[in-house]
């Protein structure tokens, strides 16, 4: 710019622009002109109720408090039993609202969105407070971005033995997060608590990821052992349907909630310095039979309740399948023992080798006891009445675990057949390869798993499968076991095998069909049955055992205290209909027990 | 009896650039003393954001500034970067200095039509503020909004550019342009504005540095002080520009400062265009919003607003919400500092275009 030209004003340059006169105007004359809007115009919102989840992370980030939580069914049906979703969906102030569209980066499930809206106009005040709906036919605008998204939507990765080194070995497989990567993996917790819907213990999730963020992890400890007893034991075994429940679902991966209950519980060396509400002694004393997770569960919450508690244990371990079926490299021994101290820190006695029927009976509980709970799980194997399964080297996975975990046995065959295509078969299997590689190093050594399921409907978890192929086990995935094939000196020379027609009927029930004339024999000297499992109940007297009534599935009916027929008598655990077989699912319904025993224990006469 | 009287011009009137007043104390249409007045636009910013999360100050920022709500977000973005310890991608600069400098034309085409109509020239006011709508409506096509952005954020900025913006960009900048002239020919050309404003209000250097003027203001009087040049932030150390300097510091040669940064920001704005990288990440990935903990310290970012020197001090005591921010805005110094002694001895009809030259904008003394 030449400054020279302006220092002396013009008198006639000003006169230049009448030349406007004669030129268009670039006013635009609404309405009979539209403005074009732009594609990422921040109008009024948009959300597809049907998809959204009420998760409230729209609420949480709104700088404006613009957003309220409201029930819409008045304008908009929605699934109120939908799980892993709340019924409830943002309610948005315009009064408040600045158009800053966080609300949209934060939306897990995508469903909200801003419109193009550039004008809106209403007589009516209250016009602007509303719940947005899809069916609104509003033009979409400004969206979320892939790339550019404030939520983080992948998770932390761990340490984890590689396949080589790990089947040699019965070391734990996962090596748990470092500091820094807990702290990463619970910054990406959003808090919305959406989790807990999944979990059957229904955990204090965000509130304990929230201290584990804060780096108080006695805080966070204290959280779990509200609802859940064995937090270090589910933060490595669970089957953490809290995380089939996390929001980032829906566009990532989620939160790594099971292991972060790990880190928070490893950190601490015992929960003695954790501090835990217990109430003043009553006086009432309860007898518990089974020290598996159900157990222990409900004679912990009672002990806090103030009753005095004992578990009739038989085995020379409390822990139930957690401390003989689950193997070594999954839940090392130390950390159920840590947990198991703690219950017994509270005041829990466990009176091991002492087997309800056997040495007490059943009656004498009774008699001595304010309330007697049953948990004594599903303890022996199932057979599948194979020709040829009363062969000696025809073994029960559940015994075959026990062996290995509690009784130390190392010697294994060549080469093994296992039955079965759920979690516990893959313990077997993969418990059978680490003792192959420590016997013989590997060397000329084979695990064959076989299952009706072909692999699109096998029962074990994702991760248990993939571990089980690169350790090197071979699936035979849809054929079923026929006969047990021996050899002239009457050892088990192989498995004959079927393959499946179909093994749901139409009815979803399961009830496999075979082609009977497809065929192959599966080489093997060893058989492991893994095809589950079944209770024991007969230390229950005939004369009681007629009063215990049982669902159609052959589980003991109890009501929503817990309580069988028999009253006075509470089950849980494996043994009731509300359990998915897993260990969370048992301290869910021991704890839900408890309650039940307790309230019994204070209304009764 | 006295021979002075008061009186009161704003919150509300023509002549005052926002939601302040000035009282005049005033001998017959000279003044003998002016106050500004503040505290209409009182919205407790600074005090507001020790109570957000660090991502939800970003609704609140660029409401500082109507004009110019960018250098709000990029001062606020740079003092949690620097907490941080965060380097934002190169491609994210550039669009920051893009955004920036279309933010500082859209500011000055808004004052050249105040300024011009507090010399009572209305058509440029009509020009210059339906010119200013064509940059709104790129930022509306790059964030979604038209005035209050929210795009650049700690990290980089919000939106890679849609297809064809920068090509959009540029031919506004053509159109600007061929535009000036007919600026220039009605306005800074003309012979009453020179006349209204020559050695009106002067400052001396001396008193400029003194007062701790800035910007604008400070360049009128001689001194080439500019944050692009002395303290390079977004991409300026890449760009080439003057920073321009006259010596007469009276009302003329601030608005001609103005004038010549207008083109200057032209300028760069085409160089930014053709050096941004292609492609590129413009966003570096930052925490979760809700567990955002900016490490405890202090810091301060500053930026080069169309009005001068525009800085974000902020102290962090670790947590997820701002311990303490503090906005130093050009126009507190302008306004209590400079403009109180500038408009003693000035005449009533000069007062308006002085406050306006000095670019006084309220909130940032009402924050």
């Amino acid at each position: 710019m030449n400054i020279k030209e302006y220092e002396n004003g013009s008198f006639l340059k000003p006169l230049s622009s009448i030349k406007y006169l004669f030129k268009k105007p670039h006013t635009l004359r609404y309405p009979y002109e539209e403005k074009p809007v732009p594609d990422r115009f921040r109008g009024l919102h948009i959300n597809d109720v049907d998809k959204c989840i009420g998760c409230g992370n729209c609420r949480d980030i709104c700088p404006c408090a613009a957003i309220t939580m409201v029930d819409p069914s008045n304008i908009h049906p929605i699934d109120k039993n939908k799980v892993g979703a709340n019924p409830v969906r943002p309610k948005i102030d315009y009064g408040r609202c600045s158009f800053c569209a966080l609300c949209v980066e934060m939306c897990p499930t995508g469903s909200l969105k801003m419109s193009k809206d550039l004008i809106y106009v209403s007589p009516d005040a209250d016009a602007f407070n509303w719940v947005p709906l899809a069916e609104q036919e509003r033009e979409i605008g400004y969206t979320q971005s892939d790339e550019i998204t404030p939520l983080m939507l992948e998770p932390e990765k761990m340490e984890e033995l590689e396949p080589d080194v790990r089947k040699k070995t019965f070391e734990e497989i996962v090596k748990g997060f470092t500091r820094e990567q807990a702290l990463k993996e619970a910054m990406r917790c959003l808090g919305c608590g959406i989790c807990m819907q999944g979990c059957p213990a229904h955990m204090k999730i965000p509130e304990y990821i929230q201290a584990i963020f804060d780096e108080d992890n006695k805080k966070s400890v204290k959280y779990m052992l509200e609802d859940n007893v064995l937090p270090g034991i589910c933060g490595r075994i669970c089957t953490h349907r809290c995380q089939d429940a996390c929001v980032y679902n829906y566009r990532g991966e989620p939160v790594l909630i099971m292991w972060l209950k790990r880190y928070a519980t490893d950190q601490l060396e015992s929960y003695k310095d954790v501090e835990i509400e217990k109430m003043p002694p009553t006086g009432k004393k309860v007898a518990i039979i089974g020290g598996g997770p159900s157990g222990l569960s409900c004679a912990y919450h009672l002990t806090t309740m103030g009753h005095s508690v004992t578990i009739f244990e038989k085995g020379q371990r409390a822990g139930g399948a957690l401390a003989s079926g689950i193997p070594m490299y999954r839940l090392p021994i130390y950390e159920l023992d840590k947990e198991i101290k703690h219950i017994e820190d509270m005041g829990v006695e466990i009176r091991l080798n002492t087997e309800a029927g056997k040495d007490i009976s059943f009656e004498e509980l009774l008699e001595n006891y304010d309330a007697v709970y049953i948990g004594v799980g599903l303890s022996f194997g199932r057979y599948i009445n194979l020709k040829g399964e009363e062969h000696q080297d025809v073994i029960q996975a559940i015994k075959f675990l026990r062996q290995v975990k509690i009784e130390g046995r190392r010697e294994i065959s060549k080469r093994v057949i296992v039955i079965g295509g759920g979690n516990v078969a893959m313990d077997v299997a993969r418990t059978v390869v680490r003792l192959q590689q420590m016997a013989y190093g590997g060397e000329g050594t084979m695990v064959q798993m076989v299952s009706l399921e072909d692999w699109d409907i096998m029962p074990a978890s994702k991760e248990e499968i993939d571990g089980a192929l690169e350790e090197g086990v071979i699936f035979n995935p849809g054929w079923g076991p026929n006969q047990v094939l021996l050899d002239e000196n009457g050892k088990i020379r192989g498995l004959e095998v079927k393959k499946v027609k179909y093994v749901f009927d139409e009815n979803h029930r399961f009830n496999p069909a075979f082609y009977e004339d497809q065929k192959k024999v599966l080489e093997g000297d060893y058989i492991v049955e893994a095809v589950g499992q079944m209770y024991d109940l007969s230390f229950v007297p005939k004369e009681l055992l007629d009063k215990l009534e049982f669902t159609p599935r052959r589980k003991i009916k109890i009501d929503e205290y817990g309580e069988t027929t028999i009253p006075g008598v509470f089950a849980g655990g494996d043994l009731v209909e509300t359990s998915r077989g897993d260990a969370i699912s048992a301290i869910a319904n021991g704890h839900r027990a408890a309650i039940g025993i307790d309230r019994y224990l204070r209304t009764k006469k | 009896m006295s021979r002075t009287y008061e009186l009161f011009i704003g919150p509300n009137h023509p002549g005052i650039p926002g939601n302040f007043s000035v009282k005049l104390e005033l001998e017959g249409d000279t003044v003998v003393s002016a106050k500004g007045d503040p505290g209409y636009l009182h919205r407790a910013f600074e005090k507001s954001m020790e109570n957000r999360y660090y991502i939800q100050n970003l609704a609140l920022i660029p409401r500082i500034c109507v004009p110019e709500p960018d250098i709000n977000e990029a001062a606020y973005a740079m003092a949690v970067e620097d907490l941080m310890g965060v380097e934002i991608p190169e491609r994210a600069k550039y669009l920051r200095t893009i955004v920036l400098e279309m933010a500082r034309i859209a500011a000055y085409l808004f004052w050249m039509g105040g300024f011009a109509a507090t010399l009572g020239l209305y058509t440029l006011s009509q020009w210059s503020v339906g010119d200013r709508d064509y940059a709104l409506d790129l930022f509306a096509e790059i964030c979604g909004v038209r005035v209050y952005h929210m795009y650049i954020w700690p990290g980089g900025v919000r939106r890679d550019t849609p297809p064809g913006w920068e090509d959009e960009v540029l031919s506004y900048v053509r159109y600007l342009r061929d535009k000036l002239i007919d600026y220039d020919n009605i306005f800074f050309k003309n012979i009453m504005f020179k006349q209204r404003t020559r050695g009106v209000a002067v400052i001396s250097k001396e008193q400029a540095i003194e007062w701790c003027a800035t910007g604008p203001v400070l360049k009128a009087t001689g001194v080439a002080q500019d944050v692009r040049k002395d303290d390079p932030y977004a991409a300026y150390e890449y760009i080439d520009f003057e920073v321009p300097t006259l010596t007469d510091g009276d009302s003329w040669a601030r608005a001609m400062i103005r004038r010549w940064e207008f083109e200057n920001s032209l300028n760069i704005i085409e160089q930014a265009i053709k050096k941004m990288p292609k492609k590129g990440p413009v966003w570096e990935k930052m925490p979760n919003p809700l567990k955002w903990r900016v490490p405890a310290g202090e810091a301060y970012a500053k930026v080069e607003s169309a009005r001068g020197e525009h800085g974000f001090y902020m102290v962090s005591d670790g947590t997820g919400r701002p311990y303490r921010v503090t906005i130093r805005g050009a126009s507190h110094v302008h306004m209590f500092t400079i403009a109180e002694r500038l408009l003693v001895g000035q005449r009533l009809a000069d007062v308006s275009h002085i406050l306006v030259s000095l670019d006084v904008c309220p909130p940032e003394f009402d924050r």
